[in-house]
């Protein structure tokens, strides 16, 4: 059993209301996109209300900003689900949904085993990212750190 | 990480100069098209020479880095009587590249790629992808076979049979789309997309479905526009 998880947080801006037309290619893809998350390799857990999901949870100051957190066993899963299962395709259209706004969007970090992080904690950390680059209490797909010492893989 | 970022290496030019042995070809190009391990035996009956010939040639081959060799025992038999491991081989994650003049369009990529996920114009680049793949359907010659197939054979993707489905078997972008995922797949749909239109097809046809491996998209039987 590996002792620590991987947490990622990632912000995205929308462009038009969630309940608009122009979003609705988005909110047909929720729930089938999150059970594969919930059915993926190495899932442990993500935010969500009683909706089944994270929409409704806006915890900047713009409320057009949704967050997305999660927590999974290792970085390969993790990247496997993003990148190479269904969840890509969808992602194709982010810029239809999503604005770019400015870096960074995503946030990696190591969590001890069993614990689940929190809104608060995961803004943090991407300010932590914003501020002083990817090091191993904020980073990045592409610039990752190692599980921290003590794991027994 | 890029291949092909300045003048070509003397390993890049020796692994090009190895292919023109016509064996050596056949075999590479035998252990490629099977798309995963192949034995000595295998790819010596392919190539229609002796095993020893065969071996000679493929680890040569994966001297020069265009081929991988592993060691694996083929049959489930354990402990004593069960044989030595088989030496395999499938072709090596590396890429041989070589341009004279030295030509650095891999770093002109990156630094593209970077700027269009910067200003967030990923549905421009699509737009782009999807006219450019248009052009090239529609100068594809229609005789000899599925367009589409010949096409994207041309293009490098090593399209292959799989039941109903056409599936890639190499991406032809891959340093650009491991580093840009979504921008550089999403990318590639639309410029397949594109070649369907441009050769008659129903660009619905083409869709994601990405697994390790192989490109990350796959040719349909049928139209899955939405």
């Amino acid at each position: 059993m590996a002792t620590h998880h991987l947490a990622q947080v990632n912000i995205a801006t929308l462009r038009y209301p969630l309940d608009g037309p122009e979003l609705a290619g988005f909110v047909a893809q929720l729930e089938p996109i999150n059970a594969l998350a919930d059915a993926a390799p190495g899932f442990v857990w993500r935010l969500q209300t009683e909706d089944g999901d994270a929409t409704a949870i806006r915890p900047f100051d713009d409320e057009r900003v949704m967050v997305n957190l999660s927590v999974w066993s290792s970085l390969e899963t993790l990247r496997a689900f993003v990148y190479a299962s269904r969840h890509l395709g969808v992602m194709r259209h982010r810029r239809a949904w999503f604005t770019r706004v400015a870096d960074p969007y995503l946030a990696l970090w190591w969590v001890p085993a069993g614990t689940i992080p929190t809104v608060a904690e995961a803004k943090r950390r991407l300010q932590v990212l914003a501020s002083s680059g990817p090091t191993p209490a904020a980073f990045t797909f592409r610039d990752p750190f190692p599980e921290p010492a003590g794991a027994s893989r | 990480m890029a291949a092909m970022d300045g003048a070509p290496t003397d390993r890049d030019l020796a692994a090009i100069g190895l292919l023109q042995d016509p064996v050596r070809r056949a075999l590479y190009e035998h252990v490629v098209a099977a798309g995963g391990e192949v034995s000595r035996n295998q790819a010596a009956e392919a190539a229609g020479v002796g095993r020893g010939l065969a071996a000679f040639h493929l680890d040569k081959l994966v001297e020069v880095g265009l081929l991988e060799a592993t060691f694996r025992r083929l049959s489930e038999r354990r402990g004593p009587g069960a044989g030595r491991p088989a030496k395999l081989y499938r072709r090596a994650a590396g890429e041989v590249a070589a341009s004279l003049p030295p030509r650095t369009y891999e770093t002109a990529a990156h630094l593209l790629a970077e700027t269009v996920e910067q200003t967030g114009a990923d549905l421009e680049l699509q737009a782009a992808a999807r006219r450019a793949g248009v052009r090239a359907g529609r100068r594809q010659p229609r005789e000899g076979g599925p367009a589409v197939e010949r096409l994207l054979a041309a293009r490098g993707y090593e399209p292959y049979r799989d039941g109903a489905a056409l599936r890639l078997r190499n991406c032809p972008f891959a340093n650009l789309s491991g580093e840009f995922p979504v921008l550089v797949c999403a990318m590639n749909l639309s410029l397949i997309e594109g070649l369907l239109e441009g050769v008659g097809e129903p660009p619905g046809r083409a869709v994601m479905d990405p697994a390790p491996g192989r490109c990350c998209v796959a040719i349909t039987s049928k139209d899955n526009q939405d």
